[in-house]
């Protein structure tokens, strides 16, 4: 058995690694190599009486940009690892929450333990780290990719690389990560496969040679990439005599057993029982169970180096357990936290107000309740003169806010308002007092403002060569400056903008895919804050300022979103009985209106015995559709209105 | 309690008029079975109302029955229930049917009113519309009626056909009320889905009267017959002094009413049920000593409250604030509905205005 994977081990050593990674893989690995095969705690594994050893494990994420098949792929692992049979088998089994299903997108990463036997007879442990596919996620993404020593890099082949594709494999190489390149969806009739070779060599300076053909869809080309990954991906580094150093990338809450832990060990081993310190709070939890992710949790007798796995340990709300953070054991804890640990800060913010104030109570209760599975939200009480009492929330981006208000409605019940997405502003105010803003009802007294900045971000965009110029466009009316070009392959161009965040975070992804007919990517990064002019937008609904909607935006597009918005609510009240004007203001001065003309008629002819049930029945509808609205005034504005201002078009 | 209706549906017509889905059959081979089958069905219903004030024969036509069957049907009505001594009793009539031989058989039989569907009084429209008279012959059974000794008459009129021009609805209007009726039904066409005018409206073969065209024949229709002297008392119904229909306003008032009839519908105060539509259903549950009822459902408080709200607003009687439930909002909304002229409030009533019957199904949501 030995001899065997040695023999497995000197083929990783000795397989050319990636351009771009070579040399720092063979260091990193080098202790791997020479370390004499350790055999680990004598534990049974599929219930055959195998051990789990140390050497058969393998630990790694799949990466790629968003729709490019990651959750089918996965899904197949699972399959092909005879986890599910066919009859239990639904699509993206690993999506499991229905509003990731749905969207298709991963929100919440999921991490399997996957059997495999190899053409030798032997078998091996495969950790399949999923990873959350969007960008408001990308400090989870690099928790994961921190717990792995290879990646799957999979590639659509008819779309060939993208902005995340690049993105995520920067990340993959900081981390010194094994970089195995898998063409994806080679079934489709528009699939270019050289195409992808070739970008994979000129853009991502891979071997070309090297990139395993796939179709995750009708399952072809599977046992190819598992073979890879036992051959490509070096086993973990063993230090399972040092003190504990558990790094966690993920948790999640169990109402039964409380927070469930994801972490992966790079030292030591823990088992039931155990004190353990999480190092950046340094409080201690005792250690109730630690085990496997299979389908399900499977309990083990205890984690060792360089296994992924879970603990329960007691502890009450995911918002104790940070992303990043190191477990260590109390009784002999590690000297130094494993790098990388970051506190993640909300980036986009907005109020959560409840239809009826007589909901808030409940709207308390969901937002507890949710909060114990999501530590990224943060949220304030929160009060406005038009919608009342609410919250007022920070999100880590424009999908993080979407996937919580979408949860709290569809999980928990609730019919809330959620005002116009903010950034976070800073106004330094005379007497040199720095003000921190992230919601427009704090905008300072404008006599008092010395300098106002926003946060910027650096904007990059693949599109290509063909729809550069609306590209461009696009990016100047955001306000983006300082462009840069970068031309990779033929074609394609890398567009880098700075720009403000303010300007992105709610349709400018849309808007990107249909200037560039969807072959535009986009990812960015946060890069400081700016000066610039900020100035606060109100709107007035029949002459009553609706203080839910106003907006902080720069004074150059103060008129231009004023007219938007205006125009959107026109569309998004429905007509009432009569006229409503509605207008957009500065400090009191009008720049913007529309009308929106009164019903002009509303009734039915006739209405005898049989109609009466049918109207009524009519009414309650209505009246249900009139409970998801806010009355302001004597004007019913409809939940979604105040989001939707400015998911518009203005051309 | 309020007084209860009797209402029986003739599922009968002798042919289909283009503009109508109400339930009926033109195969009047089934009127005997069904004439025995409503005798069945009276029976469940003795003694479960208190003597009725009103007494309607609608339908369908009821005047598509041959004489010796409407006497059939009045009697069974006059033997299985009882009746108050001032008894307002309706028949719908069409003017094809008004023989002088029938409207002495109505007057025999204590039939009171007379519902004429007159429809317009042109005969391009009647033909279009497929009525089986013209103008003129319902001008003269309408003189039939008043010779015979009918001291109350309806005419039923509909507007906003397709290509028809406010022009020539006033002038059906003109016409109409040169007959000197005590009450008119003018019913804006409404494109019912499964009648033939919705299905060839559906299929883009006519064009639907536009929104400001509709609210045009409204207004005119209100002022004209206002002018006239009647009074717009409910969204579609107009009336001299003292001649409004009782049997109707019990539908808006909330009232208790017992319909008879495939698809016939009953309230009795606190439950409303109904009838199944198809008359051979009808005939088969109540020959197998089963009851043709459908559906039954019991209000709840907030189902007789919403149900009051759009009744009220749709005649002038409107609904008392007292009953309105209060909300934070309720002075502003009845400020508004004041200044945009849709209501006004008088003697604790807020009272559609003609306007508001233009707002009519919209004004009950305000106070939800």
């Amino acid at each position: 058995m030995g001899s065997l994977l040695e023999n497995v081990f000197c083929k990783v050593g000795g397989k050319k690694p990636s351009k771009r990674t070579t040399g720092k893989l063979h260091n990193e690995f080098q202790p791997v190599r020479q370390s004499k095969i350790f055999f680990y705690k004598s534990i049974l594994w599929m219930n055959q009486g195998l051990e789990r050893h140390m050497s058969q494990i393998r630990n790694f994420s799949i990466i790629a940009h968003i729709d490019h098949g990651k959750s089918t792929l996965a899904d197949r692992f699972i399959q092909y690892a005879g986890l599910v049979n066919e009859r239990q088998f639904r699509d993206q089994i690993l999506d499991s929450m229905d509003l990731e299903r749905e969207r298709g997108i991963t929100i919440k990463s999921h991490t399997i333990t996957l059997p495999y036997t190899d053409e030798a007879g032997e078998s091996y442990a495969l950790n399949l780290i999923d990873t959350p596919g969007h960008v408001d996620f990308s400090y989870e993404v690099s928790r994961a990719l921190a717990s792995c020593e290879g990646v799957l890099l999979l590639v659509d082949a008819s779309q060939g690389v993208q902005a995340q594709t690049l993105s995520n494999l920067f990340m993959a190489m900081e981390h010194d990560l094994n970089i195995i390149p898998v063409i994806n969806k080679i079934d489709l009739p528009s699939a270019d496969v050289q195409m992808v070779k070739d970008q994979l060599d000129s853009e991502l300076g891979l071997d070309p040679d090297t990139a395993i053909l796939c179709s995750a869809k009708e399952g072809t080309g599977i046992v190819e990439i598992l073979q890879a990954i036992v051959k490509q991906i070096p086993g973990p580094a063993e230090n399972a005599e040092s003190p504990l150093k558990a790094l966690i990338f993920d948790a999640r809450y169990d109402p039964f057993r409380g927070v469930i832990v994801s972490c992966r060990l790079f030292d030591g081993r823990v088992k039931p029982g155990d004190v353990i310190r999480f190092m950046s709070h340094g409080r201690t939890y005792r250690v109730e169970e630690v085990g496997l992710f299979r389908l399900t949790r499977e309990p083990a007798k205890n984690l060792s180096a360089g296994e992924v796995g879970y603990i329960i340990a007691g502890v009450k709300t995911v918002s104790d357990t940070r992303i990043g953070d190191t477990i260590t054991l109390d009784s002999n804890p590690a000297f130094e936290a494993l790098p990388g640990f970051k506190e993640v800060r909300p980036v986009v913010f907005s109020s959560l107000y409840p239809i009826s104030s007589e909901d808030y109570e409940s709207l308390v209760v969901a937002l507890e309740k949710y909060k114990l599975n999501d530590a990224a939200l943060v949220y304030q009480k929160d009060s406005s003169a038009a919608l009342g009492q609410g919250f007022r929330c920070g999100f880590l981006g424009l999908l993080h806010l979407e996937i919580v208000q979408e949860r709290l409605e569809r999980e928990y019940d609730q019919s809330f308002i959620m005002t116009v997405p903010s950034v976070q502003y800073q106004f330094t105010l005379s007497g040199d007092r720095v003000l921190t803003v992230d919601n427009p009802q704090y905008y300072p007294d404008p006599t008092t403002i010395v300098t106002s900045a926003e946060p910027f971000i650096r904007a990059t965009i693949f599109t290509p060569e063909r729809h550069l110029g609306a590209v461009m466009k696009l990016c100047m009316e955001r306000r983006g400056v300082n462009a840069r070009f970068n031309s990779p392959a033929p074609g394609r161009l890398e567009v880098i903008y700075d720009m403000p965040l303010a300007e992105v975070i709610v349709d400018f992804h849309d808007k990107l895919k249909s200037i560039t007919q969807g072959y535009g990517s986009f990812d960015y990064e946060l890069a400081g804050y700016r000066e610039g002019n900020l100035v606060k937008l109100d709107f007035l609904v029949n002459g009553e300022k609706v203080d839910a909607l106003s907006l902080i935006v720069h004074a150059d597009r103060a008129r231009q979103w004023a007219v938007q918005v205006c125009d959107r609510l026109k569309e998004e009240i429905p007509r009432h009985q009569f006229k409503i004007a509605i207008q957009g203001a500065i400090g009191g001065k009008i720049i913007a209106r529309s009308t929106l003309s009164s019903f002009r008629k509303d009734v039915t002819a006739k209405c005898y015995g049989g109609d009466i049930t049918r109207k009524r029945k009519l009414l309650e509808k209505q009246k249900k559709g009139k409970k998801r609205m806010k009355m302001v005034g004597s004007v019913q504005i409809p939940q979604g209105a105040f989001v939707a201002v400015l998911k518009a078009d203005y051309e | 309690m309020n007084n209860s209706g009797l209402y029986v549906h003739i599922p009968f017509c002798r042919s289909r008029c283009t503009y109508c889905d109400f339930y009926s059959q033109t195969d009047l081979s089934l009127a005997p079975e069904w004439l025995a089958a409503m005798k069945v069905e009276a029976s469940l219903y003795k003694d479960r109302f208190a003597p009725f004030d009103s007494l309607y024969l609608g339908g369908g036509t009821p005047t598509a029955l041959t004489k010796c069957r409407l006497k059939k049907l009045v009697h069974t009505l006059y033997r299985e229930f009882c009746f108050k001594e001032d008894l307002e009793f309706t028949v719908e009539a069409n003017p094809d049917d008004l023989s002088q031989d029938y409207v002495a058989l109505l007057k025999d039989l204590g039939v009171n009113r007379v519902s004429v569907g007159v429809q317009s009084l042109d005969d391009n429209e009647l033909s279009f519309i497929r009525r089986r008279h013209n103008a003129s012959q319902a001008e003269k059974a309408f003189e039939r009626l008043r010779k015979t000794g009918f001291q109350t008459l309806s005419v039923d009129l509909i507007y906003a056909l397709p290509g028809q021009t406010l022009n020539t609805w006033l002038k059906t209007l003109h016409r109409a009320v040169r007959l000197h009726p005590e009450h008119l039904s003018c019913y804006q066409l409404t494109l019912e889905k499964h009648s033939p005018l919705g299905i060839m409206a559906t299929r883009g073969k006519i064009k639907k009267a536009g929104i400001e065209e509709e609210r045009r024949f409204f207004l005119a229709t209100s002022s004209f017959l206002e002018e006239e002297g009647y009074l717009h008392y409910e969204v579609s119904n107009f009336a001299l002094h003292g001649q409004l229909c009782r049997h109707n306003l019990k539908y808006w008032e909330g009232s208790p009413y017992l319909g008879l009839g495939p698809a016939a519908h009953s309230f009795d105060g606190t439950a409303r049920w109904w009838n199944t539509r198809s008359i051979k259903r009808y005939l088969r549950r109540l020959s197998e000593g089963g009851s043709p009822r459908a559906g039954k459902e019991t209000l709840s408080p907030e189902a007789r409250y919403m149900e009051h709200l759009l009744l009220g607003f749709r005649t002038r009687l409107g609904v008392e604030i007292d009953r309105i439930k209060h909300a934070p909002e309720l002075e502003a909304i009845l400020e508004r509905l004041q200044k945009s002229g849709l209501a006004i409030i008088r003697k604790g009533r807020v009272i559609p205005t003609t306007e508001g019957f233009l707002h009519a199904d919209g004004l009950p949501l305000l106070f939800l």
